[in-house]
């Protein structure tokens, strides 16, 4: 191995071959200015046209390219190698996901989860569609940090509780809950409320705080739980002394 | 009246997410998640439904319908440096184009000015309709020289074509990935940086390392849009009734030989609006749904062609990588910002070669489940048919016009070549023939700044 060269140990799994997931070492040359991705798709092109991974964008707006660098969820677009080198950089699936091969996830069960709590405006009457819904900065400011969300899952795989219970909410649905909620066209935070409030909504959440730490767009959806928690705490209140109030 | 709304500058990022989050409003939108469409099935002279390889399960499905839409966007991928996505391979143009339906005007092809070196990614127009500043290594808002009416705020072919231009001279900065220009914001001052296009400041951030307020973002022309695409009338309707095209691959003739900035975001919501409504009529209207005899048909033809063909084929010399990487860099080279005849012929030769040597590409991988080397190769199969089609348009067309600019017919021609572009397939090199431009309230005046 020349000096200029980097070690990617990449974790290996082909259903059509059976067996258990083993690691691949691959050796490529380095350059300060790589990301991870960029040597797995050295890889790719030059060395194994059989390692398999999502990618598309390359700048951090689709979300495809997450898995494990050295132990950590993070988009291989946006992480240097030289920021993760230590001797070798280890590029895993993301983890508490189903493997379908090599780096590709299954993603169904995240997508039903983002189904599960109405993430569209809700409204009793819609009235005259050709006029435009008024919303001032502030309006939007109230959920624009909920609404960056790329659905690129780091935050689950980052996730205890979603490792030891798959059927927590989790992070991102929790996070896109409460940016309907604050929406002021909205009209369903009720119902979603509700929906949090159950056996698999948000009090399973232990505040660990880790999906925070990994989305690499701000989202802070530990932050969105907590809020979350409060809100249905008040709408449960509310229901007790004023039965037949909906939040807002 | 403005000309666009914004969502700050990422507009299409919050169409995209709105829109995917309220399909999951309703149950009868079915998503077919990580299928790859191979052809089209067509029957009786109609478009009735595709063919389609399902990534996850390894199998190749026909999916009939009384209608259908492309929606695949654009094709940049066909060049080296593009600020689209790695999956932007024109898949969608190709597949109408093989079922015989022409290409419009697809030597329209826009570069951006302002992009990255080294990964191509997109620094916005908003950065300079806030006021930032584009200068060469001498400091120098170079553009006095080639627009002084407009200076930055010039359209993108002229400003794309100034950076070629102060390159050659001689006046650009030199880094690792070549020759370079400044994107200068540091006079925008930290608070309208912040407001106005933090994406802008996230991503040379992240991407380059560098912080906008203190330091000038390197920047160079890259293509960015196709003009062109499968040819439809208004409503997305193509000449093969039952398919329809909307968006990038599509070429409802709103871009003309240049597009202005968010006119895609009109060809999302506008035209994606009335080709929706158009293709949801003529399905309705549509009594019986197709027969399953031509989708059996389809299916078997193209699990032997993909399963037996493509993917039995070995792996040899010709690998995947290499000959993508020689076409990107062969129409970058001459189907690129300038071009001129004998560039142009050569291109056209090459890449007919090219398309001969893409049946001796073979594959690694011979799994079925998620073959991303064989979908890689299918790509290339139709960023084939897409490059031929570029420049073949590009080549008959000898005049300037927008984005298509000859150094050898440096005029607008509009005697001769006021009118579009259509590509037609063939077994050899394509069709071109021409349609004239529908002028209406509008009429065709000389460019002026």
């Amino acid at each position: 191995m020349a000096a200029s060269d980097v070690v990617f140990r990449v974790k290996r799994y082909r259903p059509e071959s059976g067996g258990r997931p083993t690691f691949q070492e691959y050796t490529i040359p380095y350059r300060s200015d790589m990301v991870v991705l960029d040597g797995l798709n050295y890889i790719k092109d030059h060395i194994d046209p059989t390692l398999t991974f999502r990618w598309s964008c390359r700048m951090g707006i689709c979300g495809s390219c997450g898995a494990d660098v050295n132990g950590q969820p993070r988009l291989t677009c946006g992480t240097y190698v030289r920021d993760v080198h230590k001797g070798a950089v280890t590029v895993e699936p993301l983890s508490n996901f189903p493997i379908l091969k090599d780096l590709v996830v299954d993603f169904d069960d995240f997508l039903r989860k983002l189904a599960s709590v109405t993430p569209y405006i809700v409204r009793k009457d819609w009235g005259d569609l050709t006029k435009e819904y008024v919303q001032y900065p502030e309006d939007v400011e109230a959920y624009r940090q909920q609404s960056l969300c790329i659905n690129c899952m780091l935050c689950y795989a980052a996730c205890p509780v979603f490792g030891s219970s798959p059927e927590f909410v989790g992070p991102a649905a929790s996070a896109l809950a409460l940016r309907y909620n604050r929406d002021t066209r909205d009209e369903g935070a009720d119902a979603r409320l509700a929906r949090l409030n159950t056996r698999t909504g948000v009090w399973e959440c232990t505040f660990v705080g880790e999906c925070s730490v990994v989305c690499p767009k701000d989202v802070d959806p530990a932050a969105a739980i907590q809020t979350l928690k409060f809100l249905a705490t008040m709408r449960h209140m509310r229901r007790l002394l004023m039965p037949g109030s909906s939040s807002r | 009246m403005k000309r666009t709304v914004y969502a700050a500058d990422k507009v299409g990022f919050h169409i995209l997410h709105t829109l995917f989050q309220t399909s999951m409003k309703y149950d009868r939108i079915h998503r077919f998640d990580e299928y790859f469409v191979t052809s089209l099935i067509v029957d009786g002279g109609a478009c009735a439904g595709v063919v389609a390889m399902n990534l996850r399960g390894g199998t190749m499905v026909a999916i009939q319908g009384k209608a259908t839409i492309l929606a695949t966007g654009g094709c940049g991928r066909v060049y080296e440096f593009t600020t689209n996505g790695f999956i932007k391979t024109g898949d969608g143009m190709a597949l109408a184009y093989r079922a015989g339906v022409p290409l419009k005007d697809m030597e329209m092809v826009q570069f951006h000015p302002t992009c990255l070196p080294g990964t191509g990614i997109l620094i916005t127009e908003a950065a300079r309709g806030e006021g930032g500043y584009l200068v060469n290594k001498d400091g120098e808002r170079y553009m006095q020289r080639y627009l002084p009416s407009k200076m930055e705020l010039g359209p993108r072919d002229i400003l794309s074509r100034a950076m070629i231009q102060e390159m050659k001279a001689g006046r650009a900065f030199e880094g690792p990935y070549g020759l370079y220009m400044g994107l200068d914001l540091r006079h925008l001052g930290a608070k309208k940086i912040n407001e106005r296009i933090p994406m802008v400041r996230e991503l040379v951030e992240k991407y380059m390392g560098l912080d906008p307020i203190h330091e000038l973002i390197p920047v160079r022309p890259g293509q960015h849009y196709i003009m062109g695409g499968v040819s439809t009338n208004g409503k997305g309707e193509t000449t093969l009734p039952g398919l329809y095209a909307v968006g990038e691959t599509a070429c409802v003739s709103i871009n003309g030989a240049n597009r202005l900035g968010s006119n895609s975001l009109s060809e999302c919501l506008v035209f994606g609006a009335a080709c929706g409504l158009a293709a949801a009529g003529f399905a309705k209207k549509k009594a019986s749904y197709p027969r399953g005899a031509a989708a059996r048909e389809a299916l078997k033809k193209e699990e032997a062609r993909v399963f037996d063909g493509v993917l039995g084929r070995e792996r040899a010399k010709e690998t995947v990588a290499g000959l993508r990487v020689e076409m990107q860099q062969l129409m970058e080279r001459d189907v690129g910002i300038f071009r001129e005849e004998s560039a142009l012929a050569d291109a056209c030769g090459m890449l007919g070669k090219m398309r001969d040597r893409f049946a001796a590409v073979g594959l690694a991988d011979k799994d079925r489940v998620f073959n991303t080397e064989l979908t890689a190769v299918l790509e290339l199969d139709f960023m084939l048919d897409v490059a031929l089609a570029i420049a073949h348009s590009a080549r008959n067309r000898r005049e300037s016009r927008g984005a298509h600019s000859r150094t050898d017919f440096p005029q607008r021609d509009d005697a001769n070549y006021l009118k579009h572009t259509l590509a037609f397939r063939t077994d050899g090199p394509p069709r071109i023939d021409y349609v004239p431009v529908t002028v209406t309230k509008w009429q065709p005046v000389e460019r002026k700044y």
